[in-house]
């Protein structure tokens, strides 16, 4: 093992404590914020790979109706990929991956606020997971409804959907735990001096992040157990047999799930925050704007979430607010892409792998967030809703938004949480690759929609079979360039060179520590006495 | 290499400070706050909708029930509060007393609630069932939204009666002390939060008539 920069302690903080005699009690056990992390990053990884095996299996089947699944499967597995990739991968995603490892480190704290509640909600997201699975494998049919378990169909539907929706009531538990965890952690555990303008800007998302965590997962919460106690009791408040209202329940679900959206986005613009300064050497441009957009995108997108239905039954008056409402949320995201891009302005820009994810995140959430506002927009709306565009909308948000700056993510903590370089050459590669897949993969969906191929449909007419084969190849580009990139990091996790302190030149306090991350955060807890990117101090 | 030996985790011995953990709890109130929420949105919405039902609904009501229940709820945040203010002058018996207190009015909060529900079940009157299916919408609805409201929040009262159990064990060991209690008096809060929902239920399901 390396001793250039190993502390006092002597150890990284993966090594045996030898506290248990299995080594999965001890991790499982463990309250330390950088083990929980890795365990959510590695869970988290494989959901995303069996999610991403489902997305192909769309794909594939969509080349030649029938030839792969048949109606119901196919109504199965688009379900099953959508919840996987929503319920498990994505919303809880980078807070509890990459915030759990850095959010302490980056504030100059030893631990969050409440290890053993942190604990506690990795326990609930594996429960939930679990539970979520059983209803795929367990007697009966996999759920059908789709990913928003929209009301009557869920009620009524044969299929295990009372397992599923479980299982995500359970997850939402965790998601507020964790969001509950970080506020606070937020609030009281920042290093001496580290005031709030000198916390970095993923914090600051991340802090935005918990707030939307915990005022809107109880939300979804309750909208479940409608659902379950809708299945169980006969309990009919979507029922309008029973008087209940099926439109309350696209109220309720998206009053939850388009906030949702920010949960998983926030802290994404958080990461690429991070990454554009070091990678430019220069200090974040609009810093302050950068981190209030965040709370203003948290706060505004509370009162859009009618843009969802609006085509579901509303008053004109209701449609015309959020509608307005909606064009709102794109001021504070725009300036944040204009800040990024302000930063890379006269920067001395390094073009590594952690940066080429990053600008493909500020191109591909361009993208998505400006078909967006075609979509928030009333009249385009009708015309759309319920098309491939919006598959293609959400998915540059979501993949291209929030996965591609996981990976960038990966990448850039990559040799602080391992110990080890990656193969930069392969992860340009394995970018090329994915980035060219996806826009076949995803732009060709918007053409798709705009012609008036509905979403969610096993079968079409000839003239959308040219678009779904184009479509259908570029995800053979995407899963190629993911195999590469992964194959690239799961490669060097053992035969990486060993990573210095601070590859990047990185200014925050994560690279003031050892590589791979020390059991001890910090020998002494750092007194703050500047921003948070201080390139242009340090060069004067 | 070898590393040190098991107490190393920094993370478990980790200060936390007394605010820290009040704020902890007032967030995780602000949670329960919008999961009830959904509810009182439902009913709103419901109760505008079919006024009149909701009206016929709340007759079939035990008034007398639901007044003693909110009395005894409403004695137990006062015991609990006195707790707390015991504890804090190092009273540890009269602390213990008042907690089992609280318990004990928890505990008879269910039991009223118990045969209330089980009144209206032997009328035939429960989510699904023919008597309930043959009353109007509005009814319907109102009475789902009785069981599921007064049901969440009964869940939540028993709840509350485990972890006072578990302060009263803590407080009896001692770990409960005067220096320490902020475990008690988020206790407080979470019996509290409980109160105040059954504030707005009483009078919602009761004194609509």
């Amino acid at each position: 093992m390396t001793t250039e920069g190993v502390n006092a302690a002597g150890a990284g903080f993966y090594e045996r404590t030898r506290e248990y005699r299995w080594v999965i009690a001890e991790w499982m056990m463990s309250t330390d914020h950088k083990r929980i992390g890795v365990m959510y990053l590695m869970a988290l990884l494989s959901f995303f790979s069996v999610g991403v095996v489902l997305g192909f299996i769309i794909r594939l089947s969509l080349l030649s109706p029938g030839w792969l699944a048949d109606q119901q499967t196919y109504n199965e597995f688009f379900t099953i990929h959508g919840v996987i990739q929503i319920f498990l991968f994505i919303i809880p995603g980078i807070p509890v991956a990459f915030g759990n490892i850095f959010l302490p480190i980056l504030i100059g704290a030893k631990d969050v606020a409440f290890p053993k509640i942190n604990r506690l909600s990795w326990w609930l997201y594996v429960t939930g997971a679990i539970i979520v699975l059983l209803s795929v494998f367990i007697q009966g049919r996999p759920p059908d409804t789709g990913w928003t378990f929209y009301a009557p169909y869920s009620i009524q539907t044969p299929a295990n959907v009372s397992i599923a929706v479980m299982g995500v009531f359970v997850l939402g538990f965790s998601s507020i735990l964790t969001g509950l965890n970080f506020v606070t952690t937020i609030h009281r555990m920042r290093a001496p001096g580290m005031g709030w303008f000198r916390m970095p800007a993923f914090p600051w998302t991340l802090y935005a992040t918990g707030w939307v965590q915990m005022l809107a997962t109880p939300v979804l919460a309750i909208t479940l157990l409608f659902i379950f106690l809708g299945r169980f009791f006969g309990v009919g408040f979507f029922d309008p047999t029973k008087g209940g209202d099926p439109i309350l329940y696209e109220h309720l679900f998206w009053m939850y799930s388009h906030p949702a959206v920010y949960i998983m986005v926030l802290p994404a613009m958080g990461i690429i925050s991070e990454i554009v300064p070091v990678f430019s050497r220069r200090s974040l441009f609009g810093y302050v704007a950068v981190c209030m957009s965040a709370l203003g995108i948290a706060i505004v997108g509370y009162a859009v979430w009618g843009h969802h239905m609006f085509t579901s039954g509303m008053s004109d008056t209701a449609r015309v607010i959020f509608s307005f409402v909606t064009f709102l949320v794109a001021v504070p995201s725009g300036v944040k892409i204009f800040n990024w891009v302000s930063t890379l302005y006269k920067g001395s820009i390094q073009v590594d792998a952690p940066l080429l994810f990053a600008l493909s995140f500020i191109f591909l959430f361009s993208i998505g967030g400006l078909t967006g506002l075609i979509i928030g927009a009333l009249a385009t709306n009708l015309h759309f809703h319920g098309t491939y565009f919006i598959v293609g909308h959400f998915h540059y948000v979501m993949f291209g938004g929030a996965g591609f700056s996981i990976i960038a993510a990966l990448h850039y903590w990559f040799p602080k949480i391992t110990g080890r370089m990656y193969d930069e050459r392969f992860a340009k590669i394995g970018w090329l690759n994915l980035f060219v897949g996806f826009n076949i993969l995803y732009f060709s969906m918007f053409v798709l929609g705009f012609q008036g191929m509905p979403r969610r449909y096993f079968d079409y007419p000839p003239q959308y079979h040219t678009g779904h084969v184009i479509s259908t190849m570029g995800s053979w580009f995407l899963v190629i360039g993911l195999i590469i990139i992964f194959a690239n990091l799961i490669r060097s996790i053992f035969k990486g060179e060993k990573a210095p302190m601070n590859p990047w030149g990185g200014k925050t306090l994560e690279w003031t520590i050892p590589s791979p991350l020390p059991r001890e955060n910090f020998e002494e807890i750092p007194v703050i006495t500047r921003g948070p990117y201080s390139y242009e101090e340090d060069a004067r | 290499m070898k590393k040190m030996q098991g107490e190393g985790l920094s993370t478990e011995t980790g200060h936390i400070d007394y605010a820290g953990k009040k704020m902890g709890m007032w967030f995780f109130l602000f949670t329960e706050v919008l999961f009830f929420g959904g509810m009182f949105l439902l009913y709103s919405i419901f109760r505008y909708k079919y006024a009149q039902d909701f009206h016929a609904g709340a007759a079939e009501e035990n008034i007398v029930l639901g007044t003693i229940n909110t009395v005894i709820l409403l004695t137990s945040s006062l015991t609990i509060a006195l707790s707390i203010a015991a504890i804090k002058k190092g009273k540890k018996i009269s602390s213990s007393c008042l907690q089992l207190a609280t318990i004990l009015m928890g505990v008879a909060f269910l039991v009223i609630k118990y045969f209330e529900w089980d009144a209206k079940i032997s009328l035939g009157i429960y989510p699904n069932s023919p008597v309930l299916l043959a009353l109007e919408k509005g009814q319907i609805l109102f009475f789902g939204l009785y069981y599921v409201m007064t049901g969440l929040h009964g869940l939540h009262v028993l709840v509350g009666v485990v972890v006072i159990s578990f302060m009263l064990h803590f407080t009896k060991r001692e770990t409960i002390n005067r220096e320490n209690y902020a475990r008690l008096e988020n206790t407080g809060l979470y019996w509290h939060f409980v109160d105040i929902v059954w504030i707005y239920l009483y009078p919602l399901f009761y004194l609509i008539t």
